[in-house]
């Protein structure tokens, strides 16, 4: 199954468990969404559950905040991440803030495709995921896996919480594995280690957890030993998971496919350098995109976007350190 | 057109006249510097919160603004609530989370406004589309401003409910400013009700001074609505009888306006109603003042009994526990 399929699934999945929950968004109905992750919700579950909006993401994020204070459990589509722009006030203004000032728990899903590696310009390749990492009361999911692509959709369509959940579009038809027909969740909050390893520990989410074990495995011929951990959830991250990769190798790596200043490394570096400071045999490093726009035309994408390479790159560096 | 009776118009005099004097309260306060941060008027708007409030079922929300505290106090709030969130005091409806009007209660159909102008109204719409699709017989009012109605929000909003067909009304405040910018610089167009008009959304222009009016309008409205109709507007003209904050003078209003509009006060062209028709004695009408004078006496007393939050109560409260 792919990592598109499984999502699918377990959207499919919650609609038959839990009637209260129902999708809006673009195009998702008859069409099935841009990318056809809502394919054949619409003959299945009716022109109730599954709602084709307007071009309003405010007023999509807006209308789910509102029908989940109403007691329902919405799943809305932004047809590419990159569009939650026109929809980020509901977002962070409303959504996040409900709970803490008035009590109402707020529980809907946005979700959507995210991150470059298809050649789709600067409005349609963002990994915009740190604008609401930086937000409490929201909680920011993004899958590698297909198996943790349907845990991680049916648990954060369960939680209470608004849930940001980025799906990586270029690991949509890319990423095929088996994925249980049954009903499992992945755990919010929990990371993986994808790979255990010794020398350097590689912190990472989303696509980049695949370039990540790529490196690895060529670094593995050196006699290189990389650890990989998955964070699969961004907000609350899983600080425990980090600092015990971090202490087992003393070096690590932050990797992500988004740019530089301000991204999720940072904040990893600055955990690491606070909680397990006497750990470390070298310098944190930082594997990223560069502070730039994502590039339209292939070879300037291939040079924004961090590959095996750079990263094997770095961890020879770090392991010579 | 639904008849009232006595009591009810009764209600609606106790209402007005405990809006105002929650507002005079707080001016009071606010000189007194017990207020944190600015106090925002509804003079000589209560007829629109009342009126519109009034007309609605238990079952139905509201998404109130600013101005709202006297919907608010239909839907089960009292004065102490707004008195503690003014005043930032941990009893509170937010525990000092937020100020002003900006709280709620979904038990009583009331949802918490933000700051930022318009966007409510996709929320409001969100819970009649929530009714739609579980075939309650719910409605959703969300009240805005003319200012508001010039956000992107307010449109997204209002195209929504009127694609979906949901039961939205729009309570429209037209009080001529939006800060100090007059409503010809908000809209080219002559009125509220005309740009919910272009999204195919119903809506009338009615009195926003006179309680009956807006109460007419709403119940109305709403009616058609519960029977399946899609989303209105009632469009209540009215002035802000202040600045737009106790900060702001409003020396930008002429006061030519200022006049006019205080012979139209909405308290006072009910009361002149009521003794045309001889629906209240002055007996009743000074029962209603002392009950009105008690209630204030004892809600500013337990407000100001109550002590700051502790600061650590920042921290909490975050995240919903599942
Ligand atoms: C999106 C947004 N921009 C600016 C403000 C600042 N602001 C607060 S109230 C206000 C004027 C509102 O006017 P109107 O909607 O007519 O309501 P009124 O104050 O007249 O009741 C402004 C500009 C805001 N709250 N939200
Ligand atoms: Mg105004």
């Amino acid at each position: 199954m792919t990592y598109l399929d499984a999502i699918r699934q377990g959207i499919w999945e919650e609609m038959e468990r839990d009637p209260s929950v129902f999708l809006l968004g673009e195009d998702i109905g008859a069409y099935g969404g841009a990318f056809k992750v809502t394919a054949g919700l619409l003959e299945k579950f009716g022109e109730t559950r599954v709602i084709d909006t307007p071009i309003s993401e405010s007023a999509i994020v807006g209308a789910a905040v509102g029908a989940a204070l109403a007691g329902l459990r919405p799943v809305a589509e932004m047809q590419f991440m990159d569009f939650i722009a026109c929809g980020f006030d509901q977002i962070v203004n409303m959504a996040a803030k409900i709970h803490y000032r008035w009590g109402p728990a707020v529980p809907i899903v946005i979700r959507g495709p995210s991150g470059a590696g298809v050649h789709g310009g600067p409005f349609h390749s963002q990994s915009n995921e740190m604008w609401f990492v930086h937000t409490p009361g929201l909680k920011v999911v993004m899958p590698a896996t297909a198996y943790d692509a349907k845990g991680l959709i049916k648990a954060s369509i369960r939680d209470d919480n608004p849930v940001m959940f980025f799906e990586h579009k270029f690991l949509y038809r890319r990423i095929k594995e088996e994925v249980p027909e049954d009903d499992y969740i992945v755990p919010l909050g929990k990371a993986a280690v994808r790979r255990e390893g010794l020398d350097i520990a590689v912190i990472t989410y989303g696509a980049m957890v695949w370039t990540a074990l790529e490196a690895a495995a060529e670094l593995e011929k050196e006699g290189l030993s990389l650890e990989v951990v998955d964070l699969r959830t961004l907000l609350p991250y899983d600080e425990d998971a980090v600092l015990a990769s971090v202490r087992k190798c003393s070096k690590v790596i932050l990797l992500h496919e988004d740019t530089r200043t301000g991204g999720m490394a940072g904040e990893l570096a600055a955990l690491i350098a606070e909680e397990a400071f006497e750990d470390l045999d070298g310098p944190i490093v930082r594997v990223t995109a560069p502070d730039t726009p994502v590039p339209f035309s292939p070879p300037m994408e291939e040079y924004f976007l961090p590959n095996a390479q750079k990263v094997v790159l770095a961890a020879r560096r770090l392991a010579a350190y | 057109m639904t008849k009232l009776t006595r009591q009810q118009l009764h209600d609606l005099y106790y209402y007005l006249r405990l809006n105002r004097r929650v507002d005079e309260q707080l001016v009071s306060l606010y000189r007194q510097g017990k207020v944190v941060g600015g106090v925002y008027s509804g003079l000589g708007q209560e007829a629109i919160s009342v009126g519109s409030a009034y007309a609605l079922e238990p079952q139905d929300f509201i998404s109130p603004v600013i101005r709202n505290a006297g919907a608010m106090i239909i839907r089960g709030f009292r004065p102490r609530d707004l008195f503690l969130q003014y005043m930032g005091r941990r009893d509170g409806p937010t525990g000092g989370r937020d100020a002003n009007t900006h709280f709620g209660d979904l038990a009583r159909g009331v949802v918490a406004p933000i700051s930022m102008l318009g966007e409510t109204v996709s929320v409001a719409a969100g819970i009649a589309l929530a009714a739609k699709i579980k075939k309650e017989k719910r409605v959703a009012v969300a009240y805005v401003g003319d200012g508001a109605t010039s956000t992107g929000p307010f449109h997204e909003g209002m195209n929504l409910a009127a694609v979906q067909k949901l039961p939205l009304l729009i309570v429209g405040e037209n009080n001529g400013w939006a800060y100090s910018t007059p409503v010809e610089k908000q809209m080219a167009v002559g009125s509220m009700a005309e740009r919910a008009k272009a999204y195919g959304i119903r809506a009338v222009t009615v009195d926003g001074n006179d309680v009956l009016a807006v109460y007419q309008a709403t119940r109305a409205a709403t009616g058609r609505m519960r029977k399946g109709g899609g989303p209105e507007m009632v469009e209540c003209l009215t002035m802000r009888m202040k600045g737009h904050a106790e900060h702001d003078d409003a020396r930008y209003v002429p006061p030519k306006v200022f006049e006019k509009w205080r012979k139209r006060d909405p308290i006072l062209l009910f009361e002149k109603y009521l003794a045309a028709k001889k629906l209240m004695t002055a007996q009743q009408k000074s029962a209603i003042e002392e009950r009105i004078e008690r209630e204030i006496r004892e809600d500013v007393a337990f407000a100001e009994a109550s002590p700051f939050p502790d600061g650590a109560n920042a921290r909490g409260g975050v995240y919903s526990k599942n």
